[in-house]
C-alpha cells in the first residue's frame, strides 16, 4: 500500500515536471483582488502575496526541483563513479591524492560549501546545479572507491589482467557492473538530499530567482504572511516533504531489495 | 597510541590546509571582477584600487595564497567591507550562539534517539518498531526551513509558549533546538536500533540472560554499552550535518550565530566575512572529527591497532 503510494507520488512529480509546460497554468499571472486569498474552487491552494495561484506555482516548483535533482544526481553519479573507480583501481599516489581531495571536500559540514559556492557564483538554476554537484560527487566517489577496493583482487579481475585486458575495459566490463546495486541505492537517497538542498538554497535566496518558482522560495515568501495566509507555507512544505519521504521510502526498498548492506 | 595520535593529527592538518586553500580560491570564483562585485558598479576608482590593494588582489596568486596563510596563522581575517569591524571580533561575538544552538540540538537528538532506537530494537517487528521507524523516516524527510515555520505557527503564534525568533533566555532556544535536532534524532535512532539488534544477537547477551540477570540490566549494561561505540562515531560525523543545518535554522529563527552571519555576508557581498565564516565552521568540524577519532581509538584498541597494521 505504502509502496504504491510512494511510487505514485514520485511518478506524479516526474509527470508534472515534464508536462507542466503543456498544462494550462498561469504561475505568473497576477490577480490583484486575490492577494493572499485562501483556497477556493478553481484555485485549490489559494493565492500568494502577489495574487498568483499557489497550485500553479507549486507545479512550476516541481519542474525546478526535478530538473536540479536530475542534473545534480546524474553529474555526481558519473563523475563520482569514474573518479572513485579509477582511484581505487589505479592505487598508489593517485589514490592517495584523490582520497585527500575527498577528505577535504567532506570537511565542509553539510550544505555549507554549497551555500558558499552558490553565494559566490550568484543566484540562478545553473549555479545551484554546479554548487550541488561539486558537493555531490564526493559521496559516489567514496562509495565506488570502497567497492572497487574490495573487488579488484577478485579472481575474474585477476584473470582479465592476466589475459592482457586494458585498464579501462576492466573497469567498464568487470568492475562497474558489480557496483551498480549500491550506486542505485546511493542515487535514490541522493535525489532526496538534492531536493531538500535545492529548496534550502532557494529558501536562503541563493537559488532560482523570481519569477521562477522553487518550493524553497515559496516557503520563504510564505513565512512573511504566515498569520494571514498559512496556506502559502503549508502547501509547498507538505509537497516537498511528501516527495522526499517517497524517495526515501523507495531508497529503503531498493536497499532491501538489492540487499546492499548499509555502510 | 602515540603513533595513532600523530597520524590522526597529521591528516587533520593536511585537511585543514586543503580546506583553507579551497576557501582562499572561493573569492576567485566570483564572476567578473570581485572588487567591482563587492563595491558595486558605482564605486569610484580610488576606492576600488584601495580595496584591491587591501585584499591583495593586485598581487600574484601565489603571493596572495602565502599572505592568506600568514594571516590565518595570526588569527587575522582582515576587516569586514560592510561594518569595517575586524572579522575576528565578529566571529567571536557570534560563536556562543551557534555553540549553544548546536549543543541544544545535539541534546534533543540524543534524548529522542536513545529511547526511540532502543524501543524499536526491543520490540522489533511490532507496532512500536514501525512507529519509531516511521518517525525516523519523517524526521529525515522534513526540511528544517519548513519545520521551523510550522513550529512557530503552532507553538509561538498559536499557543504563545515560545518567542517567535531571536535569542533571549531559554525559552527562545527550544524551537530552534527541536528544529535542528530532529533530523539527527531520526538518523541516530535508526543507527541505535540497527547496532542494538546486532549486539542483542551476540552470545554474551544469551549468557547474561542465562545467568539470570534482570532484562533491564542485560539491555543497559551489556546491550547499549556495546552498541554505543559506533553510535559515538556517528554523532561525531553527524555534528557536521548539524553545523550545516544550523545555518538554515539560524535564518529561520533569526538566531544571531555564525550561520546567520554567513548568509548576511553573502547578501552584502562581504566576501572576506563569508570566507572567514566558512573557514571557521569547517575547521571546527575537522577538529571535532579528529577528536572523535582519537577518543574512539583510545576507547577501542581494535581501531588504532587495525589502522596501524593496515598502514
Amino acid at each position: 500500500m505504502l509502496k504504491f503510494f510512494s511510487i505514485g507520488i514520485i511518478v506524479l512529480w516526474a509527470l508534472l515536471a515534464l508536462t507542466g509546460s503543456l498544462l494550462p497554468l498561469h504561475p505568473n499571472e497576477i490577480e490583484l483582488n486575490k492577494i493572499l486569498a485562501p483556497p477556493e474552487p478553481g484555485a485549490w491552494l489559494g493565492y500568494d502575496d502577489l495574487g498568483r495561484p499557489v497550485l500553479d506555482r507549486l507545479i512550476m516548483g516541481a519542474q525546478t526541483s526535478f530538473l536540479v535533482a536530475l542534473w545534480v544526481v546524474s553529474l555526481s553519479l558519473v563523475v563520482g563513479t569514474m573518479v572513485g573507480t579509477f582511484s581505487a583501481y589505479t592505487g598508489g599516489w593517485v589514490d592517495h591524492f584523490i582520497v585527500r581531495i575527498i577528505d577535504i571536500l567532506l570537511a565542509f559540514p553539510g550544505i555549507l560549501l554549497a551555500i558558499a559556492l552558490a553565494g559566490i557564483l550568484g543566484p540562478g538554476i545553473d549555479n545551484v546545479i554546479i554548487a550541488l554537484s561539486v558537493v555531490g560527487w564526493v559521496g559516489f566517489a567514496r562509495l565506488s572507491r570502497a567497492q572497487v577496493l574490495s573487488l579488484k583482487h577478485r579472481e575474474h579481475v585477476q584473470a582479465a589482467v592476466a589475459l592482457g585486458v586494458g585498464r579501462f575495459k576492466i573497469i567498464r566490463v568487470h568492475l562497474i557492473p558489480l557496483i551498480t546495486a549500491p550506486l542505485i541505492v546511493e542515487s535514490t537517497f541522493a535525489v532526496a538530499g538534492v531536493i531538500i538542498s535545492e529548496a534550502g538554497l532557494s529558501y536562503l535566496g541563493l537559488g532560482v530567482q523570481p519569477p521562477e518558482a522553487s518550493w524553497g522560495s515559496m516557503i520563504r515568501d510564505g513565512t512573511r504572511y504566515m498569520l494571514v495566509a498559512p496556506h502559502m507555507v503549508i502547501a509547498p512544505g507538505l509537497v516537498l516533504m511528501m516527495i522526499v519521504l517517497s524517495v526515501n521510502l523507495m531508497g529503503d526498498r531498493a536497499r532491501d531489495w538489492l540487499d546492499v548492506r548499509s555502510r | 597510541m602515540i603513533r595513532y595520535l600523530l597520524s590522526q593529527l597529521a591528516s587533520a592538518v593536511l585537511v585543514m590546509i586543503g580546506v583553507s586553500c579551497l576557501v582562499f580560491f572561493l573569492i576567485h570564483l566570483v564572476p567578473g571582477d570581485p572588487v567591482e562585485v563587492m563595491l558595486g558598479e558605482s564605486a569610484n576608482p580610488a576606492d576600488r584600487e584601495a580595496l584591491r590593494q587591501s585584499l591583495g588582489l593586485d598581487q600574484p596568486l601565489l603571493t596572495q595564497l602565502f599572505s592568506f596563510f600568514n594571516q590565518l596563522l595570526h588569527f587575522d581575517f582582515g576587516h569586514s567591507l560592510y561594518s569595517k569591524q575586524p572579522i575576528v571580533d565578529m566571529l567571536v561575538e557570534r560563536i556562543p550562539a551557534t555553540v549553544e544552538l548546536a549543543l541544544a540540538g545535539l541534546f534533543i537528538a540524543v534524548v529522542i534517539a536513545f529511547p526511540l532506537g532502543t524501543i524499536a530494537a526491543l520490540k522489533q517487528g511490532t507496532r512500536w518498531d514501525y512507529g519509531a521507524m516511521g518517525f525516523s523516516l519523517i524526521g529525515v524527510s522534513i526540511p528544517n526551513f519548513w519545520m521551523g515555520p510550522i513550529l512557530i505557527l503552532l507553538f509561538s503564534i498559536g499557543l504563545g509558549w515560545f518567542p517567535v525568533s531571536g535569542r533571549e533566555g531559554w525559552s527562545s532556544l527550544v524551537l530552534p533546538a527541536i528544529t535542528l535536532g530532529t533530523a539527527m534524532a531520526a538518523i541516530l535512532s535508526r543507527m541505535i536500533r540497527a547496532t542494538l539488534l546486532e549486539v542483542l544477537g551476540e552470545d554474551y547477551i544469551r549468557t547474561a540472560r542465562a545467568k539470570g540477570l534482570p532484562e533491564g540490566l542485560v539491555i543497559i549494561r551489556h546491550g547499549l554499552r556495546n552498541a554505543l561505540l559506533p553510535v559515538v562515531t556517528l554523532i561525531g560525523l553527524q555534528l557536521g550535518t548539524l553545523l550545516g543545518g544550523a545555518v538554515i535554522t539560524e535564518m529561520v529563527f533569526s538566531w544571531p550565530g555564525l550561520g546567520q552571519l554567513t548568509i548576511e555576508s553573502i547578501h552584502r557581498r562581504d566576501y572576506p566575512v563569508l570566507q572567514a565564516c566558512v573557514l571557521f565552521i569547517s575547521m571546527a568540524y575537522v577538529l571535532i572529527n579528529t577528536l572523535t577519532d582519537i577518543v574512539y581509538g583510545w576507547l577501542d584498541p581494535r581501531i588504532r591497532l587495525g589502522q596501524e597494521t593496515a598502514q
